[in-house]
């Protein structure tokens, strides 16, 4: 008997060192890009309801715009699905043409129906990221009246609210301003819900690539559509492998298994500069790196505590050894490379200075705090940058690390002391950002106003409010880029967030993949274009 | 004495008190059994629910979002009618899961019982060997070791079982991908599967080899072997270690009686023995140790199914857990529960049957 | 023992055959059973493992340069060498240092688990044991649950819910942890439960909580040190693959299973970040399953090991 199960257990490991059978690391196939990346954040593909980053991407190529960002260039906004507007005199309501000869991927065409079904369902829906939309005072009984086909091919759309048409315009380049086909998704409607239940894993889109697959935490798997309206995508078939482990990223990538690893962290680009097949691409991106401490703390809400924070930060030092090429400084609200942004980087550490303004606040000897942020890299590690320098200054901390959906509910329940985040525009326009850092027209508790970062802080200062306000609504180019930048002065100065850090997205690929564009946007990435 | 001899024998006085009773009251003892099992889920689904309920996870958010204003979060709160009343929610739960309702996945969109169809094979598929592979070489080791007490070879497995179960299995597996696929190149990296084979084979069973095998996929088949491979072979390490070890003391239990001094002087041969006499008595204990490598390894898989990025039960309980996705996490940990008391069930069964001290 | 020279003081006293009082006789029993302990080589490695990593732990403050957190961001991801033996962690820390340190970290959590299990276990298995009827079922009930539950599942659920940090993490687990030791001393007790002295006592008129905790208890305390011991290098490795998963000690705490955890990304070219905290966990376990077959094989030789 043992004689026999020592043969067996042989056969099982010569079957099992047997040579690699198939395409022996051959690579990947010609017309198809694999992605490694980690999309444990992808939990809906219905563009009503998309705002995560890797839906956000998704949705980029498997839907077209009213206004977008074309991946040829990435600053100016042109139409999608849109070929031309026009504005009223008074600046409230914009008149689209639609593009003639534009196809879904069920065949259907693209009609301005389809453009105002596609608005008025975000709005009806009222899912997270409505509000790009229902800011223009837009809600489920007036949006029929104001958005609105005016003929086959032309959709007027009406504000009912006072912003900028600028403004309107970079709003329709969000993903809600995706154009979903309304006969195929009201196919697939039930009890009124638009197709939300369908179109949730489904897509029904006019985008370079139609979705094909979606298995949560396992694969994204995208099929080019050859009536686009550029021309069909190199790369017939997009699929993005779901791999949590950067480090696994980087070993598929470099034996050919992967062609594009996403999620590498600096060290890992690093250890790879020597090898010849891979080549890493920097794609500076709009997400910033910021601390923000609770306004209503007895102590961190006094002013000069606030200000001294800021100098407890290793700004350098970080960016210099583990932020290396993927973060550099970055100190304003509005992340650089993007209209309105402001460079200016006042700060620096300076622990004497912080021990100062701490004793002239009254706690020159100390107290605790708790310090939370997220668990993956590289926030543990700026958290105890942080932690370690407190300490130098008579500061103890605790550190808390969890996941998203643990530390949220504490922000927005106001219930955090010192928390170190990420944050993103949900749009290119500084009004995204402004309205989250700036803006607090009501600090109540009973307010809730939880999707904005002052609120969640409890800094309320009206001079700022009216500011913020006065931006969003300023027609004059010259002036609102002005306002913008004085308004992230003040609260560079003023305000209980610290900005650290900008993104820039480093992404190695095998040296065969070319013309990938990302943008500063987490949804302005662009598969159509690649090449192997 | 070890935890499992002493379940042995309470299990042995267990199934000499039935045989001797009659019938009728055979079939009460099995219910009452069936009904302690019962009471036991009962438990498991309320102590699961709690959790879920108690944790600071928020499951409204894990679906609406950061940006969500307090309108849209209130609208999900109330449509996941978590504004009920505890018990209410609990005893809604409860129905829907006898009705085979296990809820909708926050993470996944799907409902929760065609995620567990999907991730439960490729858990059992990794248990399945890795048992297999502890049975075939476990036994044989433990049986050398026991017979050789005291010398070299008896040392050399008893360290070699140890580090088998003394090793963090997660650590050992992060350094055999070190070494076989970064540094060698010899086995695949993470993953079931080459990425382009996905949704090639249809899942009929979900187990990939039978499902490839079946329809003739040679190149899937072997694919998905090679990554079986590796994460296999660190669940196997610890399966090895435990079942030579219990093995080991079984045997010696055994060989240490009067009987097996009473067979040598009769002139039996060393190996009829050890194995017509010495193993039979054996194997009865052993099928409860392999019933409880088999059922601890399906729990155990959670690590192992990080590090190799296997798309099974473990990694969906604990992402569900971490997304506060507690439909998910509770249907999931009641399979677990489930076959964990099924094989313990199963093997006190399949004891009664081969024990021959129960036939009275 | 007539030829041979008198045994000077204490080992006669330790080995006469005539002990004048209780004391004197459990010391001797003690010292039989070290005796025969120390004669194996395996459970004597064991013993040897677990008193340096009581040793380290213990003189952490004198091995090391520092307490292991303190940072240096140009001097990261540094290989083994003479300045830092172990090379350096991602944010600079010598990791010797953290190994040193986090042997304390491991051998409180150890501990604390075993403080909670071991009473709790005894309790709850004895009571149901001696009392019986639905006392016992009811007890039963409730450990199998927690039996049935998939442990390491259980103890994250219970980190999810009580929140990450080191004391929440040794709850958790030991939750998990105690169900065994219940199912062992209700066992022992059902054996012992009609035996003479039991009886005697009874008549005598001790109470119920007096027989379980004079008579009753003690006797099932071998086995359940031993299981102990056992369990331990699996409690330590719950401990930390919970680490592992975030779940256990936070930052900057050097605990072993989270150190694999953040050297994890760096395995490919700083292997030393995660293989190191692993080899230590992988020594130290190993020493307490020595330890633990070596104590049973001394304790309860009927289970087979002995030489």
């Amino acid at each position: 008997m043992t004689l026999k199960s020592v043969a067996l257990a042989t056969a099982f490991a010569v079957a099992a060192a047997m040579p690699m059978a198939g395409p022996a690391n051959a690579g990947t196939p010609k017309n198809m890009l694999i992605m490694a990346k980690n999309i444990d954040d992808l939990i809906t593909l219905d563009p009503a309801e998309v705002f995560e980053f890797t839906g956000g991407e998704v949705i980029a190529n498997v839907y077209d715009r009213v206004m977008m960002f074309e991946p040829e260039d990435l600053t100016t906004l042109v139409g999608g699905v849109t070929e031309s507007h026009t504005i009223s005199d008074d600046g409230k309501t914009i008149v689209f043409k639609v593009r003639a000869g534009q196809t879904f991927h069920s065949g259907n065409p693209v009609t301005a129906a389809d453009v105002a079904f596609s608005l008025r369902r975000v709005v009806k829906l009222k899912k997270t990221p409505s509000f790009i939309l229902t800011q223009f005072g837009w809600n489920k009984g007036n949006v029929d009246g104001l958005i609105k086909t005016v003929d086959a091919m032309h959709v007027s759309v009406t504000m009912a609210a006072d912003f900028s048409p600028g403004l309107l315009l970079n709003a329709l380049s969000a993903g809600v301003g995706s154009v979903v086909d309304m006969k195929e998704v009201m196919k697939h409607a039930k009890d009124g819900d638009f197709g939300y239940g369908w179109l949730k894993n489904h897509s029904a889109g006019s985008g370079a690539y139609s979705l094909q697959t979606w298995n949560a935490n396992e694969i994204v798997s995208l099929s080019a559509h050859a009536g686009y309206r550029h021309g069909a995508p190199a790369m017939g078939r997009i699929v993005m492998r779901h791999v949590p482990e950067p480090a696994a990223q980087r070993l598929m990538v470099e034996k050919g298994d992967a062609d594009m690893a996403r999620d590498l962290t600096p060290d890992q680009i690093k250890g790879m500069m020597g090898n010849a097949d891979i080549v890493v691409g920097d794609y500076p991106k709009a997400a910033l790196i910021y601390m923000a401490t609770n306004n209503a703390h007895p102590i961190l809400g006094k002013d000069k505590v606030r200000q001294a924070i800021r100098y407890v930060v290793d700004y350098k030092g970080m960016a210099d050894s583990f932020l290396a090429g993927q973060y550099k400084i970055h100190q304003a609200f509005w992340p650089s490379g993007l209209w309105g942004s402001l460079g200016e980087t006042p700060f620096e550490m300076d622990l004497a200075k912080a021990k100062a303004l701490l004793a002239e606040a009254g706690h020159g000897s100390g107290f605790e705090i708790v310090i939370d942020t997220l668990k993956k890299s590289p926030y543990p590690e700026i958290a105890q940058s942080v932690q370690a320098a407190l300490a130098k200054i008579g500061v103890k901390s605790q550190i808390i690390l969890s996941e998203g959906k643990t530390l949220w509910p504490k922000y927005r329940a106001r219930k955090h002391q010192l928390i170190v985040a990420q944050w993103s525009p949900d749009y290119v326009d500084p009004h995204s950002n402004a309205d989250a850092f700036a803006h607090n027209p009501d600090n109540r508790m009973e307010a809730k106003l939880t999707g904005k970062l002052a609120w969640r802080t409890s800094w309320e200062n009206p001079s700022i409010n009216a500011m913020t306000e006065s931006a969003a609504k300023e027609l004059d180019l010259v002036k609102r880029e002005k306002l913008y930048m004085d308004l992230q002065r003040k609260v560079q100065m003023d305000g209980p967030f610290t900005v650290m850090f900008q993104k820039s997205e480093q992404v190695a690929s095998r040296k065969n993949v070319k013309n990938f564009v990302s943008g500063a946007n987490f949804d302005l990435v662009f598969y159509r274009t690649i090449t192997k | 004495m070890s935890q499992d001899t002493v379940n042995a024998k309470t299990t042995i006085e267990a199934a000499g008190r039935i045989s001797r009773s009659a019938l009728p009251s055979r079939l009460f003892a099995i219910a009452k059994h069936g009904f302690s099992i019962l009471l036991t889920f009962v438990g498991l689904t309320a102590i699961t629910f709690i959790i879920g309920r108690v944790m600071p996870a928020d499951p409204v958010l894990a679906i609406v979002g950061d940006r969500a204003s307090n309108e849209v979060y209130e609208a999900m709160r109330l449509q996941l009618g978590l504004d009920k009343p505890l018990i209410q929610q609990y005893l809604i739960y409860l129905s829907n899961i006898l009705q085979g309702d296990f809820g909708t996945s926050i993470m996944t969109t799907r409902p929760v019982l065609d995620d567990i169809i999907r991730f439960f094979p490729a858990t059992l598929e990794l248990a399945t060997i890795a048992t297999i592979f502890g049975v075939f070489l476990g036994i044989p080791m433990g049986v050398l070791a026991a017979v050789n007490q005291g010398r070299l070879i008896d040392h050399v497995i008893r360290i070699i079982g140890l580090f088998g179960y003394s090793v963090p299995i997660f650590w050992l597996g992060m350094v055999a991908l070190l070494i076989f696929y970064a540094g060698l190149g010899w086995l695949p990296g993470p993953g079931r599967i080459a990425v382009y084979y996905d949704g090639i084979v249809e899942a009929r069973s979900g187990i990939i080899l039978l499902d490839s095998a079946l329809q003739g996929e040679w190149e899937i088949f072997w694919n998905a072997l090679h990554h079986l491979v590796l994460p296999a072979s660190m669940l196997a390490t610890f399966a090895l270690a435990y079942i030579a070890r219990m093995t080991r003391s079984f045997m010696l239990d055994q060989l240490n009686q009067e009987y097996i001094l009473t067979a040598r002087v009769k002139g039996l041969s060393e190996g009829a023995v050890i194995w017509r006499h010495a193993f039979r008595n054996v194997l009865v204990q052993l099928i409860t140790i392999i019933g409880l490598t088999y059922a601890s390894l399906l729990e155990g898989s959670v690590l192992t199914e990080t590090i190799f990025a296997w798309p099974g039960i473990g990694q969906y309980i604990t992402t569900s857990l971490f997304n506060a996705d507690m439909n998910a996490v509770i249907g999931g940990t009641v399979v677990v529960g489930i076959c964990f008391v099924g094989v313990n069930v199963l093997s006190d069964i399949l004891y009664r049957i081969v024990d021959p001290r129960s036939h009275d | 023992m007539t030829d041979q020279p008198t045994e000077t003081g204490l080992k006669e006293w330790l080995l006469s055959d005539t002990p004048q009082s209780v004391a004197q006789a459990r010391c001797q029993r003690l010292y039989l059973a070290w005796l025969s302990f120390s004669a194996n080589p395996i459970a004597m490695l064991g013993l040897t493992i677990i008193v340096v990593l009581v040793g380290m732990a213990a003189a952490a403050p004198l091995l090391t340069g520092g307490d292991g957190t303190e940072q240096a961001l140009a001097n990261r991801l540094q290989p083994p060498s003479i300045a830092h033996w172990f090379g350096t962690d991602e944010l600079g820390r010598d990791i010797y240092d953290r190994i040193v340190w986090g042997a304390r970290i491991t051998l409180y959590i150890v501990g604390l688990v075993a403080i909670i299990v071991v009473p709790i276990g005894l309790l709850v298995g004895t009571v149901a044991g001696y009392v019986g009827g639905w006392v016992d079922i009811i007890l039963m009930r409730v450990t199998d649950i927690f039996l049935a539950f998939p442990r390491l599942i259980l103890a994250l659920a219970f980190v999810a819910v009580l929140g990450p940090g080191l004391e929440n993490a040794v709850l958790a687990i030991a939750l998990t942890t105690w169900s065994p030791f219940a199912r062992i001393s209700r066992a022992e007790t059902l054996t012992i439960r009609n035996a003479e002295h039991i009886l005697a006592a009874r008549v005598q008129g001790a109470s119920t909580a007096r027989i379980i905790v004079h008579h009753v208890t003690p006797l099932c305390l071998s086995s359940v040190i031993v299981r102990l011991t056992l369990d331990m290098a699996g409690i330590i490795l719950v401990a930390a693959g919970l680490g592992f998963l975030g779940l256990g000690a936070q930052p900057p705490l050097p605990e072993w299973g989270a150190m694999i955890s953040t050297g994890r990304q760096y395995m490919l070219d700083q292997w030393w970040v995660a293989t190191i905290p692993g080899l230590a966990i992988l020594i130290v376990s190993m020493g307490f399953n020595l330890l633990g077959d070596g104590l049973r094989d001394v304790l309860d030789p009927r289970s087979g090991g002995t030489s």
